[in-house]
């Protein structure tokens, strides 16, 4: 393995990737926990370490609105935000993946207001779900790195031509320091060549109107288009893993990323650092005899149904956990793995919303609720769609009162 | 050189035939004469506005320029992107914001402002046609008072924002206003706009039948009487200095007025209140035409 050794945060990793990926334009407004991604951008482009164009904007939907522009006229693109200013970015957000360009985000989750929370939860990136971007949650600082440089080559595939976002978790990686290999520029240009739009951009010599007026007669082969190019992500996404395994020798997982699953009674379904937690979980756990696995689901989008599926199957029960919450019906996760084994398998899904506005959720705490789904399973008692997680004593007595 | 009306015959301009606008639109006759003095090498970009429709729907198009169109509030920002994109490739390009007066004076104010401060190299153009015409008639900031619109059915009763001024209040290379009933300086403003490096912004006052409810051979004629009874003044700021381009000996306001069913319920009275305004805004502007620099 090349590169060099370094310890650094999530967000100097993500900001390291940009440069190593030779983004062209950079558009940002800063928002915590993700603004030293853009401080550390700003230092590369004035120093001279990095070529690019930084524009900075005056808010966030300006932020995507100038990466779309940008990624339009030709250029790799990269912005990072988290929280409101996703929320603010949303409409541009669908522009951008409707508009098909390959343009790279950083999202450093957080939970989003009111009140104000700086804290960590998925709840910004999960009202991005349906935009048509490409989501991949992380949950080391290398894999923050790594991830954003295989994820410019499968956006910018020709399959595939849509943009993502990499999803890191606020404070827990993105402030926190951990050893990261950096690889050298030439490798990643070797991996990495420059962008070149195989579809459209905005070119005086082949004048073209892009996103005027479509009837009820076009508009609805366009958005099967764009289902049909997050499919076949998931194949294009497997593949990138292996070349850069090849390359650089490092493998983080494709889609999902399974940790000692063949002879799991249970598994433990989850995102980002929580399935750090719940990796550490499963060793204690099997160290006290219960067959317990971890099915990390990296890409959110596509969703890793046929993984999850096969995962699950001879499986006694599943425990899915989630950093955000669909209001009234479940997690984002949970309803997702349970849409992947209907028909399929008959098996017992508990779901647990835990970990919200920085909540924090240990390695005992998924024990916890391996064992308290496990209890539930063997006693036929899974009777609701979800379950709440680490509320305080009085708010618990409260849900448990509730009906659903 | 200085340019002629037969220079601007000669272009081509990137306003095809066969478009989906109303009979006598301002805006299109607008792109039709800045687009012939911007030339081919041009990228436009497009909040949604009339011209969303104007350029007809997929998969045609009636412009022949690289068109890419954006959501309301992001023309000034997307247009940043591109120009910056194209300073990495080392392309000279013109890049031009083409929005209505929704996309620019009210939801484009926060992304215009800042490409503005931030000395974006593009030309942002409003054509004004002082309503949300495309919605189907709703009142705007650009919406002069009195005005009927759907939203406003007894007639507006606020001012309309001054919206060339507060462009060039960022202190912006150029700023220029212009009307289609003057074709002449409206295209010098362009090629000006084309010369200049950094942010430049054109005020349209492009005239809607539907909207302003007149009839429609007469957009031209309502386009000179806007500027002929100072309702609208020609005038262009350059690094800082006001300069009147047109001074028209006045017309009463009243011939502007009635032409347009926006504002019938409009009394004598109210007509004269409205050219009390006017005139001391013409004033306004002659006294900061005296000063070297306004900004």
């Amino acid at each position: 393995m090349g590169g060099t050794w370094e310890i650094i945060t999530g967000n100097h990793a993500a900001a390291i990737a940009a440069k190593l990926a030779r983004v062209k334009v950079v558009p940002a407004y800063p928002i915590t926990p993700q603004t030293t991604i853009v401080e550390y951008i700003a230092s590369f482009i004035e120093s001279g370490q990095m070529d690019a164009e930084y524009i900075r904007v005056e808010s966030e939907h300006s932020a995507m609105a100038a990466a779309i522009g940008a990624s339009a006229a030709g250029v790799r693109a990269f912005t990072a935000t988290a929280s409101q200013g996703l929320l603010l970015m949303h409409e541009v957000v669908h522009w951008a993946a409707g508009s098909r360009l390959p343009i790279g985000m950083a999202v450093v989750n957080r939970a989003v207001g009111p009140p104000w929370n700086i804290h960590v939860d998925h709840q910004d990136s999960m009202s991005q779900r349906d935009t048509g971007w490409l989501q991949m949650y992380v949950s080391s600082n290398q894999e923050v790195l790594d991830t954003i440089l295989m994820m410019f080559k499968v956006a910018e595939s020709p399959e595939v031509l849509l943009p993502f976002m990499v999803c890191l978790d606020g404070f827990v990686l993105s402030h926190t320091y951990m050893p990261v290999n950096i690889p050298d520029q030439e490798e990643v240009d070797e991996f990495l060549p420059p962008y070149k739009p195989p579809h459209w951009s905005l070119d005086p010599e082949n004048p073209i109107t892009f996103g005027n007026l479509a009837l009820p007669d076009e508009y609805q082969e366009m958005r099967w288009s764009m289902d049909m190019a997050m499919r076949r992500a998931h194949d294009v996404i497997e593949r990138v893993v292996e070349e850069f395994r090849e390359r650089f020798g490092r493998y983080h997982g494709g889609v999902v990323w399974e940790y000692k699953l063949e002879d799991a009674d249970y598994v433990v379904i989850a995102m980002g650092t929580l399935a750090s937690e719940a990796e550490v979980a499963v060793d204690e756990l099997r160290d006290r005899g219960v067959r317990v696995g971890l099915l990390k689901v990296r890409s959110f989008r596509p969703f890793p149904h046929k993984e999850v599926l096969k995962a699950l199957e001879d499986k006694r029960g599943a425990i899915v956990i989630d950093r955000s919450i669909a209001f009234s019906s479940g997690g984002p996760l949970g309803i997702e793995v349970k849409a992947s084994i209907y028909n399929q398998l008959d098996l017992p899904i508990v779901n647990f919303i835990t970990g919200l506005g920085g909540r924090d959720v240990t390695y005992q705490d998924v024990e916890q609720m391996v064992r308290e789904s496990m209890d539930r399973i063997l006693s036929d008692r899974v009777d609701r769609p979800y379950y709440w997680f680490k509320l305080k004593p009085e708010f618990e007595k409260a849900e448990i009162r509730e009906g659903y | 050189m200085p340019l002629t009306i037969y220079d601007l015959m000669k272009e081509k301009g990137s306003y095809l035939p066969g478009s989906a606008a109303c009979p006598g639109c301002g805006a299109t006759l607008a792109f039709r004469i800045a687009s012939r003095v911007l030339g081919p090498n041009t990228v436009y970009v497009v909040p949604a506005s009339c011209f969303s429709v104007i350029q007809s729907p997929f998969p045609k198009s009636a412009v022949g320029a690289p068109l890419y169109n954006i959501a309301f509030p992001a023309a000034a920002a997307t247009a940043s992107g591109v120009w910056r994109a194209f300073k990495t490739l080392n392309k000279e390009v013109n890049v031009v914001v083409w929005a209505g007066d929704g996309g620019t004076v009210d939801i484009g104010l926060q992304a215009l402002s800042g490409a503005a401060e931030r000395g974006e190299n593009i030309i942002y153009v409003c054509y004004d046609n002082e309503a949300y015409m495309n919605t189907g008639i709703q009142r705007s900031g650009a919406t002069p008072p009195y005005a009927l619109t759907k939203t406003t059915p007894t007639g507006k009763r606020e001012p309309s924002k001054d919206m060339p001024l507060i462009v060039a209040a960022h202190r912006v290379p150029y700023v220029a206003t212009a009307s289609v009933g003057y074709p002449f300086d409206l295209a010098k403003k362009f090629e000006k706009a084309k010369r200049i490096k950094g942010f430049k912004y054109i005020h349209i006052f492009s005239p809607c039948p539907p909207g302003w409810d007149y009839p429609v051979e007469k957009t031209a004629e309502i386009g000179k009487l806007a500027v002929d009874t100072y309702f609208w003044p020609l005038y262009e700021i350059e690094n800082g200095k006001l300069k009147i381009t047109l001074k028209p000996r006045r017309k009463p306001l009243k011939e502007f007025i009635r032409l347009q069913g926006r504002f019938r319920k409009m009394s004598d009275e109210e007509i004269a209140e409205l050219e009390k305004m006017v005139v001391e805004r013409w004033k306004f502007l002659e006294h900061l035409e005296k000063s070297e620099r306004i900004f």
